[in-house]
């Protein structure tokens, strides 16, 4: 081995080394130190489903309820190009996203506006908080029959599923974000000669941001969980209407082929949401040990 | 200059005042009690008191975000009624807005108050490079050293052209060599803008070196124990002026004052 070594980020090294060997030898380990990573994540992920399939075969496990990985792929591989019930996947996931969509971006929008206006407004938030509390109460999942009933089974019950699922997240971020703005901020925009709309635009909405977002990308995955709920209820697409409909036919690989689906879009749409929250907030300080240099 | 100016009134006048506030237990008690303040135009004080004895409250009162309980706050001859536009006020905290680059925070009074953006951007081009920083117009708050920050908070202060500057223990949080630094640069700038000044601080050296008068404050409520004419003649170089036979023996007289109040504020909260 070489005369340098380096553990927990201390390094050690034989006098005379040059400061390009110290770099190229923090370069290596870093790389050995990624693929070890990558391999140590590969062999759980192995570890997990080899042993399942191993304890379906054998059948210590009920392979009817439970299925094979291998099974799964299968199953998984025909619902992407073939769909299930003659409905593309194409069609259910759209179905679906559509859904999920204009519910978070409704809920979303009607949140950040709400809890604006109550963070800003003692007298609003006071009057609504109460009923704020109450609604927050609910289980969101309850509303979705009654939605079923009210909107019928096409898209608009789904949305507002969605909806409430996104609205209460939002709206309390939106509101605590605003409240936690800082006093000597606020007083130094007045001073310097903001008008209370100006505040609140270049002062409050930017402070709450972060929050805001915060909210945003948890609530995405939210906004796809109260589509999916709606469609269990009643619809006759979407991929909860397949989990449904393979839930009835004791398809178990169906339902988990669609689980990869969602999870898949879920994971998408978080990547989605941390790019747009970088370009949003490049004011940050980046965090702490990218700071060191 | 208008003929306002030449009527001889002060810049600031607090007469009377009370400033009273409700605990959260709803108890109401006095942070300044018929307190009574004249500052000239030009005029550069120091108020000086124990911790908690509404040093505070007092700027607040003048910028007009806080109200008296009674008696009166003028200035300019004027009753504060809201927040008056030619108050310039530096923070103690870092009161800079983190998501916008040293330009766009050094012109955000002007375009608050309606300017055009190119106008108002030569002129915060102008105050950066004044302050030291035109290498840094790009750079968000966060990227700046502390001191630094505020440069950038002295410029956008001083680029609203205010004829009165509260300064509420700006600096510190600087280690004494910036401090010293921003000291000077602010005696700089003070000169050129001849706007009136009230600059609160713990630091007795800090206030003797900058002001025209030193007010001690008694505990809470405030009222003013003393006033302390610093006769020592500008331009002063604060690194050396420390040294002077004058400022220590102004030095000594203040401290003593100071610290029969420093020592009824503890007692007073012991007793509590």
């Amino acid at each position: 081995m070489s005369a340098i070594s380096i553990k927990d980020g201390s390094i050690t090294y034989a006098p005379g080394t040059s400061d390009a060997e110290i770099e190229a030898a923090a370069r290596n380990a870093a790389r050995i130190r990624s693929v070890q990573v990558v391999v140590w994540r590969l062999v759980v992920l192995a570890v997990l489903l080899g042993s399942w399939e191993i304890s379906a075969r054998n059948v210590w496990i009920d392979s009817f309820f439970y299925s094979f990985p291998s099974e799964i792929i299968v199953r998984l591989w025909e619902f992407i190009w073939e769909g299930s019930d003659g409905v593309s996947l194409w069609v259910h996931l759209y179905y679906t996203l559509t859904a999920a969509l204009i519910g978070f971006l409704l809920g979303s929008l009607a949140g950040i506006v709400s809890g604006i206006a109550l963070g800003r407004n003692r007298m609003l938030s006071d009057i609504f908080s109460i009923y704020i509390k109450v609604l927050n109460a609910i289980p969101r999942v309850v509303l979705a029959p009654i939605f079923i009933l009210m909107l019928g089974f096409g898209l608009a019950s789904k949305v507002a599923v969605a909806f409430v699922m996104v609205f209460f997240i939002v709206f309390a971020n939106a509101f605590q974000g605003v409240r936690e703005a800082d006093r000597a901020m606020i007083a130094n925009a007045q001073i310097l000669g903001a008008s209370n709309w100006q505040l609140t635009r270049s002062v409050i909405i930017p402070s709450a941001m972060s929050w805001i977002i915060a909210s945003l990308h948890l609530s995405f995955s939210f906004a796809i969980v109260g589509a999916i709920v709606g469609e269990f209820i009643g619809s006759n697409k979407g991929i909860g209407h397949v989990i449904q409909l393979a839930r009835g036919l004791h398809d178990v690989p169906l339902m988990f082929a669609a689980i990869i689906v969602v999870l898949v879009v879920v994971l998408a749409a978080e990547y989605v949401m941390t790019l747009i929250e970088h370009r949003l907030v490049k004011w940050r300080p980046p965090p702490a040990s990218d700071a060191q240099a | 200059m208008p003929p306002i100016e030449s009527r001889n009134e002060p810049a600031i006048e607090l007469i009377n005042v009370s400033r009273r506030f409700l605990s959260p237990q709803g108890k109401s008690f006095a942070t300044l009690n018929d307190f009574n303040l004249s500052v000239a135009k030009g005029e550069f004080i120091a108020l000086v008191g124990p911790t908690g004895c509404g040093k505070s409250t007092t700027l607040n009162l003048i910028t007009g975000l806080g109200k008296p309980s009674s008696g009166e706050v003028r200035v300019m001859g004027q009753r504060v009624q809201g927040i008056d536009p030619q108050i310039g006020f530096v923070f103690q905290a870092d009161a800079l807005f983190p998501w916008r680059t040293v330009l766009e925070n050094v012109i955000a009074g002007p375009l608050f108050r309606g300017e055009a953006r190119k106008d108002a951007t030569l002129r915060g081009q102008d105050w950066i490079n004044r302050v030291g920083l035109s290498a840094f117009e790009g750079h968000y708050p966060h990227q700046l050293s502390g001191g630094m920050r505020k440069r950038v908070a002295l410029a956008q202060t001083f680029i609203n052209r205010p004829k009165i500057l509260l300064m509420d223990e700006p600096f510190s949080a600087l280690d004494v060599q910036t401090r010293v630094q921003m000291h000077e640069e602010l005696l700089g700038l003070w000169s050129e803008a001849k706007a009136s000044v009230v600059f609160v601080t713990h630091d007795l050296e800090e206030a003797i070196g900058l002001a025209d008068k030193v007010y001690v404050l008694t505990s809470r409520p405030a009222t003013i124990k003393s006033v302390h004419k610093i006769d020592i003649p500008r331009p002063r170089l604060i690194s050396e002026i420390r040294y002077d036979k004058k400022f220590i023996d102004l030095s000594r007289l203040i401290w003593r004052d100071l610290k029969e109040e420093v020592q009824s504020s503890y007692s007073a909260a012991e007793g509590l």
